[in-house]
């Protein structure tokens, strides 16, 4: 017979029980769940996540589970009375479920202080979805009666009346955080962390009180909320109030049903999550153990472990709370772990304050100052990775090292196998590298895929990597420099392959060179790699099939799924006229349009069948595609030059037009930018380029391996006094050096960082020749100067081609229906769910509602 | 309407609907159709097997997956959502690589050839 096991409460516990007793058991079970609200169990920790426009789906936790046909969720049925002889449950619709083992996964609820005034309409728990709903329904309302900005104060300073505090900001609402207490978020901070909270958060426009005890929440005689009152007799006006004065254990169920019961509540178990009655365990913040409930989360999935093990015939045990917390309030990261108030005797801390870059850091340590206890981490919680899997042991090096600014590289020290690495998941940094050695992983995607580390909150998933890296290393191996499971060449061992063998076609390549059909990986590799040694249209034949949808339609795919468009602008000059063309073309269409930063214009909300009709207008008027979306030359930025600027040494718009005209079309490993300045004020940014050139008044100097971005770099002087035949050849090589040889997705600047003998050693190659090559490099170029083609005209001027711009085959010109704007500064942008749902969509779709 | 009462052989000649022909299928590129307001994303693959699944992404909430790359990942065929690059099985829907996510899968609707004619089981997904 199978057992039955019946799980009262839905909530994030029992959706992590229901998920490791699903994957691992292999007997028979039924497993009957009962949530008394009416949705699926849903991320309660991101419930702020609300307010950014997240939807009651978003939070959903992975609903798949209850597809499994041994699991039944009675969602909105509650749980009205245990019968322990009888081993029944009972619901408030009258069902009654039998079972061999209850988990009793009822979570807390949200305390109301008793004050007067607390049970009024404008005041509100923040709890469930219900409550952050009716929140955001009532202040919507309040600022729309009053014409102004409501009013709200987040009585309780914890960290979840921190969250609700910046959640009524979001909703443009004035936020005052009343704290009872001597300081914010008392229970993980000290006086002096907490003062530093208070600065950061009063710096992002919440006032702070403290020290203040609510005595009544007052209404008007509208009977609207009006103010609160405090003790010492002042009072805070107020249009809203939200109560976060903590969370009490839902045990009524269990003492009825004569469960013992902790007096403070909670359900009291033992390190097996068993309760007084051995067919019932309790786990998350109903269980009570060791005396205490605890409203976190990850000890409550240590727990959800512990009772599936049990329930499976196993042995483990829970090992007391982890308190520890990372969290980011309005923009401010705090974190506390292990024992951050120094309970231990003779424990030491170590105190860094920056009071002017609100930063406080403590660390606590055993009393030789040699094993870390714990910490606290405001301001800054960057190194809360590294520290707190070393709680209880050796930190390995001076902590006044992990205490200085981030951007001083903290140091790593060796972390024990015991150590917990994951804390969402309980997974140490023993069972990451087994996870290598054993199971024989060998990327840190796979580690999580085999382990769970990192898999909900990710904030470990640095320290995963670096764990990985250390561990292969360790077994000898190398960092694969395999493109992907289908090709062990890396993409130069490739680029050659590829060259030597004059392969054209993918399944040639892929036949002889790999092995399956290829992914999104190799695929756009290939595509690149054919481009550059046989050029040929990237629709043509097989290509079509190996490009990401940006190069296959030719435009660049935004968030809803429509494209942009880019035509060129060489150099970033423009007609009056081609202006205006453009200008007609977006109001036609309806599009939204911006400037980028490579001196064009953008236009965006382009539907796939909308792609030829607009580009038919642009070729018509003499554009050509700008490439926006290929990894390829982007643009050339430019000055105006010596042709207009009084300072201007040479005609650097000029160069710039014969630059982006020579280099258009040219796929390589990534995109590539140019800029030209015609004098040293740089005015072009060039050095922020792959290739930046400068005018002097002894020609241009090249600089080359230069990027913008996330990880900026100036370019470093390759050439000077170049004239512009010698500049062109230089460039020439420097780029198809960079094709030939870069690995896949790598920028100039990371591969002449790799490159041996750097900025020297390129120059040897591309001016002196070293390598010989220099004539089969130019001779590349040329044929790729040669072999342009505009692709949006050669598309337009092909039936097979366009066939692919229809938006469902069975009907072609029909828009995806699910589109949906809305109005913004005089243009239109994709609606956001919250508006999705509140019916705020003016437009459908973004042609013809918005001609005028 | 109860099916129960149905044969199979009534039932199915009543649900599939014709969406396409073969002919206007790629090898290795997908298309989206239209089948009663939802949208599906057909794929036909190097040995002629027909392949139908939902065209919304669900990890980007667009409607997308028939313009992912096709490809395989060990002996399962796959496309790669253009968004963010979850990549899902083409016989299953399910993700075998949720690129640190939380699993989530595509429904898959039945599809076949019926002599170059390409049908699908209206309401079919499951």
């Amino acid at each position: 017979m199978s057992a039955r096991i019946v799980v009262i409460g839905a909530g994030m516990v029992a959706h992590r029980f229901v998920d490791s007793l699903v994957t691992r058991a292999e007997e028979k079970l039924e497993v009957t769940v009962l949530g008394d609200e009416s949705c699926h169990p849903y991320d309660r920790v991101g419930l702020t996540r609300f307010f950014d426009g997240a939807t009651a789906e978003d939070l959903t936790l992975p609903a798949t589970i209850f597809e499994d046909p041994r699991i039944t969720l009675h969602s909105g049925d509650a749980a009205t009375a245990i019968d322990r002889e009888a081993r029944t449950v009972t619901t408030a619709a009258g069902t009654v479920h039998p079972y061999d083992h209850l988990v009793l996964a009822t979570g807390s609820y949200a305390a109301r202080p008793p004050v007067q005034g607390a049970e009024l309409d404008g005041c509100f728990v923040y709890r469930t979805l219900g409550d952050v709903e009716g929140l955001r329904a009532h202040v919507a309302r309040r600022s729309a009666e009053l014409s102004r900005p409501a009013r709200g104060v987040v009585i309780g300073g914890g960290l979840l009346g921190l969250e609700a505090a910046g959640a009524l900001q979001g909703m443009d609402a004035e936020a005052t955080v009343v704290q009872s207490g001597d300081r914010l978020m008392s229970a993980q901070l000290d006086l002096p962390a907490g003062g530093v909270l208070q600065r950061l958060i009063e710096q992002r426009g919440i006032a702070v009180r403290t020290r203040s005890r609510t005595s009544a929440v007052l209404a008007g005689e509208d009977g609207e909320v009006r103010a609160v009152a405090f003790a010492d007799g002042s009072e805070v006006e107020a249009d809203v109030v939200v109560l976060t004065v903590g969370v009490r254990p839902r045990d009524e169920l269990a003492r009825a049903a004569g469960l013992d019961c902790h007096e403070r509540g909670g359900v009291t178990i033992d390190a097996g999550c068993v309760t007084s009655d051995p067919a019932v365990l309790a786990i998350g913040e109903v269980a009570s153990f060791d005396g205490q409930c605890v409203g976190l989360v990850a000890p409550g999935y240590a727990m959800a472990e512990v009772a599936c093990d049990r329930i499976l015939g196993g042995e483990a045990t829970f090992g007391g709370y982890d308190l520890s917390a990372k969290l980011k309030l309005s923009g401010v990261e705090v974190a506390s772990f292990g024992d951050a108030f120094a309970t231990t005797p003779g424990a030491l801390d170590v105190v860094y304050t920056d009071p002017v870059g609100g930063v406080h850091k403590k660390l606590v340590l055993s009393d030789d100052a040699k094993t870390l206890l714990g910490g606290m981490l405001v301001g800054d919680a960057s190194a809360y990775g590294a520290l707190r899997p070393l709680v209880g042991s050796a930190l390995g090096a001076d902590p006044a090292a992990y205490l200085l600014p981030a951007d001083a590289a903290a140091p790593t020290a060796e972390l024990p196998d015991e150590a917990v690495v994951c804390s969402c998941s309980s997974v140490t940094a023993g069972t990451i590298r087994d996870a290598v050695r054993v199971d024989g992983c060998t990327d840190p995607a796979e580690v999580t895929a085999c382990t769970k580390a990192g898999a909900t909150c990710g904030s470990c998933l640095v320290m995963v990597k670096s764990l990985v890296g250390t561990e292969l290393t360790r077994m000898g191996r190398t960092v694969s420099t395999a493109l992907c499971e289908h090709f062990e060449l890396s993409r130069r061992q490739l680029f050659d392959a590829v060259r030597v063998s004059e392969l054209t076609t993918f399944s040639a390549v892929i036949e002889r060179f790999g092995r399956g059909r290829g992914c999104d990986i190799c695929k756009p590799v290939l595509a690149s790699i054919l481009a550059v040694l046989t050029p040929s249209h990237v629709l043509d034949g097989e290509n079509a099939t190996l490009q990401d949808t940006n190069d296959h339609v030719m435009a660049n795919m935004q968030k809803d799924g429509t494209y942009s468009v880019v035509p060129r602008m060489p150099g970033g000059e423009v007609t009056p006229e081609g202006l205006i063309v453009v200008g007609e073309v977006a109001r036609d269409f309806g599009l939204y349009t911006k400037i980028t930063g490579g001196q064009r214009v953008d236009m965006f909300g382009a539907r796939l069948e909308e792609l030829p009709l607009i580009w038919q207008r642009l070729v018509d008027a003499g554009f050509e595609s700008g490439h926006a979306y290929g990894k390829s030359l982007r643009t050339v930025k430019s000055c105006v030059g010596s042709a207009w600027c009084r300072y201007g040494v040479l005609d650097s718009t000029g160069m710039a037009v014969r630059l982006e005209l020579r280099y258009r079309g040219l796929r390589a490993p990534h995109k590539f930018k140019l800029g030209v300045s015609g004098c040293a004020r740089e005015c072009a940014e060039a050095r922020g380029k792959d290739a930046g050139i400068i005018a002097t008044a002894q020609g241009w100097n090249l600089y080359v391996g230069g990027n913008g971005g996330a990880t900026p770099r100036h370019a470093e002087l390759l050439a000077e006094g170049l004239d512009d035949d010698t500049l062109i050849r230089t460039l020439d090589r420097y780029f198809m050096y960079y094709i030939r040889t870069a690995d896949k997705l790598q920028r100039t600047a990371p591969w002449l960082e790799a490159l041996d003998g750097g900025i020297d050693g390129l120059r040897e190659v591309v001016m002196e020749d070293s390598l010989g090559i220099c004539a089969d490099l130019d001779a590349a170029m040329d044929r790729h100067v040669e072999h342009y083609e505009d692709e949006w005209a050669a598309t337009l001027a092909d039936p097979a081609k366009l066939a692919r711009f229809s938006s469902f085959v069975n009907a072609p010109t029909t828009p995806d229906p699910s589109l949906a704007y809305v109005p913004e500064r005089g243009q239109v942008r994709p609606a956001r769910p919250d508006e999705r749902r509140s019916g705020e969509v003016l437009i459908a779709g973004t042609t013809l509602e918005v001609r005028r | 309407m109860s099916t129960q009462t149905l044969s199979p052989a009534t039932r199915s000649s009543t649900e599939w609907t014709r969406v396409c022909a073969l002919g206007d299928l790629e090898v290795e590129r997908g298309r989206a159709a239209l089948v009663d307001g939802d949208q599906v994303a057909l794929f036909l693959l190097p040995d002629g097997s027909l392949h139908a699944l939902d065209n919304h992404d669900p990890y980007s909430g667009a409607n997308v997956i028939s313009r992912g790359i096709v490809g395989t990942r060990g002996s399962r065929a796959t496309v790669a959502s253009p968004m963010y690059k979850q990549v899902f099985d083409l016989r299953s829907g399910t993700c075998v690589d949720p690129r640190g996510k939380e699993h989530r899968r595509l429904h898959v609707w039945p599809i076949e050839d019926r002599g170059g004619e390409v049908y699908l089981l209206r309401g079919g997904a499951r």
